[in-house]
């Protein structure tokens, strides 16, 4: 058993000394089921009594499965099926009522993200689509950054205080080699990136990148400023659940440059909700009957499709379908434990993450700025918290915040087991004890602490990855087998998700003969 | 040894103390409850009767006497001497205030009344009769007067109510903890505890007197001009009154929203431009405007059937309620059937509601944090334009164009990027200085040139100048202010920061 000490310094690397006066807030451990999900580890010989025919079944209904859904409904395709393992639908973009248990915003996509904007359009968010602009009310509010840094608080998420000259100078050679990215373009005229990646170029200039960590691609242009590299690597901790040195740095690039729609100007404004991207899974959700609580144990390919064997959570009931056509919309790893004879997928490393959620009586107080939307430490190796009512306009009282930790071990396996090693009261004390640098006042104004353990949140972009052969080939059906997942991208967006959601959706529907015009 | 004469200063002092305690009692009750006359006249009926229950209950003391006088001594200096920081906090907490203040004012009374009968009685043996009588009472009156000179012209003006009531319950602990050595040979027993036990007493009230900061109002006084009469904290804000020569004054959050001598140049300048412009309007609403004073010059419209006015701060409406100050200044108007209060964000509550409103006065604080900026972006007034009639008027407080230019010129440029068709305009607050107003409509409109009932600072002359924009208020460029930059916070801390 790990004593608090020896808790906060393997998962803080501080122990906070003075032992708190008041006791753990009560909260549970809500969802990701790996236990049930474990029992794929065993190979299961299950033969359902009862067998169904469906023209398709999407297995999974994370964002990649119901934008597949979506995409079915709006060709007033009837007969399919989402078998979802959770109880709820959502994958990593679930959320509570009023908080997100994951992804928690979009920015507002650039022209050629077609399936977001029609998605967006059909949810009211958008004032106009071509270009997209989102409503003032759905783009997050300000001030939407803050970073505490010894004892204080500061406007944005780059360390200007205290910056030398060499640290800015630093910080606009960076600006200035990442506009060059997004003024790039190919022979074909394609961005070297952009939102979803498979509209962006895939010419050797960028691939190059992915041959080097973000790390690497730092020190070749001698960028060694502290805060620029905590800056990065903290987005990269964001964005991909990984450090620095485990990025690729075409992720790495990705990141800043993806979301600009040209050199000189911002990013694109993000846009949020309280319950975080739940609003778009609520919106993709009215597309289909998700049918939860049912664990896929194997997808196989028949005559004419596939055959999909399903068992209830508690394992006491089976059920199979014959599928003319299955959408896998789950990930990877997850399709080498189903479907006989899989690929190779051992390129596919999935981050772990802890989400948490603290249901707050009233705001903590604050030394220098005010409370924004996401508010970072600079001195934690968690990425911070964003507050659910922030979207809402209330600015005083009870709020939720919602508490973000990527554990970014270099060895994906190693992360998951710290991961799952701890229960609810020691993620407690590891979060309230870090919140505790900026926040001396949070256990007494903690009321609920709820945590959501993802062991495997999201695809990490190592060097090399995005460039495999692996990632390319996984994206291909296998017979009536058609994939769909973030993990095909190498980048966990809701976009990226979405646009597979759509492509597998589209070529279930071209081999089912049906005239149509792309939603990608 | 002859200790008479000093045990008659101390009847002096303790005269004085007794009377201090009073008129404090009667100034913090005219201060909150209002009606000095009664407040005055039930106070010091109650407290001479106190007196007289304490000098009756003297006779039951029978044993041990000066040891009995320093101990009532001890108790006249904790309770009087914290009487006013007490009773200011009592009437920001208790629901029957009026109840503590009497029983406050009784238990001071009665300890004061056992006061000089027993000091009469350890006199006695040293004087006859006679000259016990007329010395005690000729010292009592005296120190009454002392006090009762010192109160009004030195006490309350420059120490201020909490203080004045510290300082005096020390001075009864001075007579309380001296009398043990004066007395001492009529003290046989447990001498030292009593000191102890003075000691106690006396530094409960310098450890208040020290750490005033601990004690709000107190520290509030440093921070503000003129006494404070009444602080609270709400969960939005911290609301502040003083009073002062020119009358009262409301703080939230340390900004001055209005002096009671010139409160009333803002508000015309603010309601009736938008009322007459909206012709015979029925239907207002008012966002903001917690301390009633805009809705008091909306109800003298007759055409007015409801007003609806959405004020986030719940304590802040109920003070303007029943604090008497701010209720005999806003002439009891949330007492007006037509009013309907709603205590909740405005925007949320725009977002919320579809009712249309024929004028609105929109009546924030100063953008000066950005829980207040979002009031006044596009967003706001997007929403607020749903609200209107079609020829509805709306008028907006927003800042000094003078000290805050881009500030006041983006809240300008902000409301006309929302749709609406806006007239800038200003006026001269002499507590804010020149101050600046939107008028706006959905459709264009001239400049109001009649004013519809005679008014203490508007003419038909001074109404138009106001809509002449002095060359050093004129337009300067500016962005929009929008939920998502909040410029307008920005610009207005870096503009009132050259005039703080």
């Amino acid at each position: 058993m790990l004593t608090r000490r020896e808790l906060l310094i393997a998962f803080l690397g501080v122990a906070c000394a003075p032992r708190s006066r008041h006791s753990l807030p009560p909260g549970e451990i809500v969802g990701a089921s790996d236990a049930v999900g474990h029992r794929l580890r065993t190979p299961q010989h299950i033969v359902p009594t009862e067998w169904t025919s469906h023209d398709v079944v999407i297995v999974g209904a994370g964002v990649a499965g119901l934008g597949a859904a979506w995409r079915f409904r709006h060709a007033d395709f009837q007969d399919v099926v989402v078998l979802e393992l959770e109880q709820v639908a959502g994958g990593t973009a679930r959320s509570g009522k009023s908080f997100p248990w994951g992804a928690h915003y979009v920015p507002v996509p650039l022209p050629e993200d077609r399936a977001l904007t029609r998605v967006l359009s059909e949810m009211g968010i958008l004032e106009s689509t071509d270009p997209p602009v989102a409503g003032e009310q759905y783009i997050v509010r300000d001030p939407e950054e803050r970073i505490f840094y010894r004892g204080r608080w500061y406007e944005g998420l780059y360390l200007n205080a205290g910056a030398s000259a060499d640290d800015l100078r630093q910080l606009r050679e960076f600006e200035a080699e990442i506009a060059k990215w997004v003024a790039w373009r190919d022979a074909r005229g394609r961005r070297a990136f952009a939102i979803p990646s498979a509209l962006a170029s895939d010419d050797a200039e960028v691939m190059a990148l992915d041959a080097m960590s973000m790390a690497q691609w730092m020190d070749a242009h001698r960028w060694t400023s502290p805060r620029l590299r905590w800056y990065v690597d903290y987005a990269c901790r964001d964005d991909y659940g990984a450090r620095l040195a485990d990025t690729s740095a075409w992720a790495g690039v990705f990141y800043f440059a993806a979301r600009v729609a040209a050199p000189g100007k911002e990013s694109e404004p993000l846009i949020t909700w309280p319950e975080g991207n739940g609003r778009l899974v609520a919106h993709l959700g009215k597309s289909a009957r998700v049918d939860t609580g049912w664990l896929v144990v194997s997808v196989t390919p028949s005559q004419g499709g596939a055959d999909v064997v399903a068992v209830s959570r508690d394992g006491r009931h089976a059920r199979g379908i014959h599928a003319k056509h299955v959408v896998f919309a789950a990930p990877q790893f997850i399709a080498a434990r189903v479907i006989p004879d899989y690929r190779d997928v051992h390129e596919f490393m999935y981050g772990s993450w802890l989400v948490a959620n603290l249901t707050l009586k009233d705001r903590p107080s604050s030394v220098g700025f005010p409370l924004a939307w996401d508010n970072v430490l600079y001195e934690s190796p968690a990425l911070g918290y964003v507050v659910a009512t922030h979207q809402m306009g209330i600015d005083y009282g009870p709020t939720v915040l919602t508490y973000y930790y990527a554990l970014c071990d270099r060895d994906p396996r190693v992360a998951r087991e710290r991961l799952l090693s701890l229960n609810r009261d020691q993620w407690a004390e590891v979060v309230l004890s870090d919140l505790e640098r900026a926040h001396p006042e949070i256990r007494a104004l903690t009321q609920r602490l709820d945590v959501m353990r993802w062991g495997h949140a999201m695809i990490r972009p190592h060097p090399g990855f995005i460039n495999s052969e692996a990632r390319r080939r996984a994206r291909e059906p296998l017979g009536n087998i058609h994939f769909a997942h973030s993990d095909l991208s190498g980048v966990a967006l809701f976009e990226e998700a979405l646009n597979h959601g759509v492509r597998a959706a589209e070529e279930v529907l071209r081999a089912e003969g049906r005239e149509l015009i792309s939603f990608r | 040894m002859n200790r008479t004469p000093i045990l008659f200063l101390n009847v002096l002092v303790i005269a004085a103390c007794g009377l201090v305690y009073e008129l404090l009692a009667g100034t913090v009750a005219s201060y909150v409850i209002g009606d000095s006359v009664t407040q005055f006249s039930l106070i010091i009926g109650l407290y001479l009767s106190a007196l007289g229950v304490g000098a009756w209950l003297s006779r039951y003391l029978d044993r041990d006497l000066a040891a009995r006088f320093v101990e009532v001594e001890l108790a006249v200096a904790l309770i009087g001497g914290l009487s006013a920081p007490l009773l200011f906090f009592g009437f920001a907490r208790l629901q029957w205030f009026q109840l503590f203040l009497f029983l406050v004012v009784f238990v001071i009374g009665v300890l004061v009344g056992l006061e000089l009968p027993i000091l009469m009685r350890i006199l006695k043996e040293h004087l006859d009769f006679k000259e016990l009588v007329s010395r005690v009472l000729s010292f009592d009156y005296l120190g009454s007067l002392f006090a009762a000179v010192l109160f009004p012209l030195f006490l309350v003006p420059r120490i201020g109510l909490v203080r004045t009531s510290i300082l005096f319950g020390f001075l009864n602990g001075c007579v309380g903890l001296y009398g043990t050595w004066l007395l001492a040979s009529l003290i046989p027993r447990r001498r030292g505890a009593l000191r102890v036990r003075a000691a106690i007493v006396m530094a409960i009230l310098v450890v208040a007197f020290v750490q005033a900061k601990l004690l709000t109002s107190l520290a509030e006084e440093e921070l503000f001009a003129d006494e404070v009469v009444y602080a609270t904290s709400s969960p939005y804000q911290r609301i502040v009154v003083t009073r002062g020569a020119s009358g009262f004054h409301l703080f939230l959050n340390g900004n001055l929203q209005f002096s009671s001598a010139d409160e009333y140049r803002y508000h015309e300048a603010l309601v009736h431009p938008a009322m007459s412009l909206a012709g015979a309007p029925r239907h207002v609403l008012i966002c903001g405007g917690g301390d009633g004073l805009a809705l008091r010059e909306v109800l003298r419209y007759p055409s007015v059937q409801q007003v609806t006015l959405v004020d986030l701060d719940p304590k802040m409406t109920s003070l303007s309620h029943t604090f008497p100050a701010l209720a005999d200044l806003n002439h009891h108007s949330f007492s007006d059937p037509r009013v309907h209060v709603v205590n909740q964000d405005a925007m949320i509550w725009l977002g919320e509601n579809r009712n249309v409103y024929d004028a609105a006065i929109v009546d924030f604080p100063d953008p000066n944090n950005f829980a207040l900026g979002k009031l006044f972006t596009t967003h706001f007034y997007r929403l607020l334009r749903q609200h209107l009639t079609p020829d509805a008027a709306v008028a907006v407080q927003c800042t000094s164009p003078l000290f805050a230019r881009r500030s006041y010129w983006c809240v300008i440029r902000t409301m006309e990027a929302a749709g609406l068709f806006v007239r800038p305009y200003q006026t001269t607050v002499p507590s804010f200085g020149v101050w600046g107003f939107a008028l706006a409509r959905r459709t264009p409109f001239p400049t109001p040139s009649q004013v519809p009932m005679p008014l203490r600072s508007l003419d038909a002359p001074s109404l138009a100048s106001m809509f002449v924009m002095p060359p050093d208020t004129g337009p300067v460029p500016v962005e929009i202010n929008r939920l998502d930059n909040q410029t307008l916070v920005r610009y207005y801390e870096e503009e009132w920061k050259k005039w703080s």
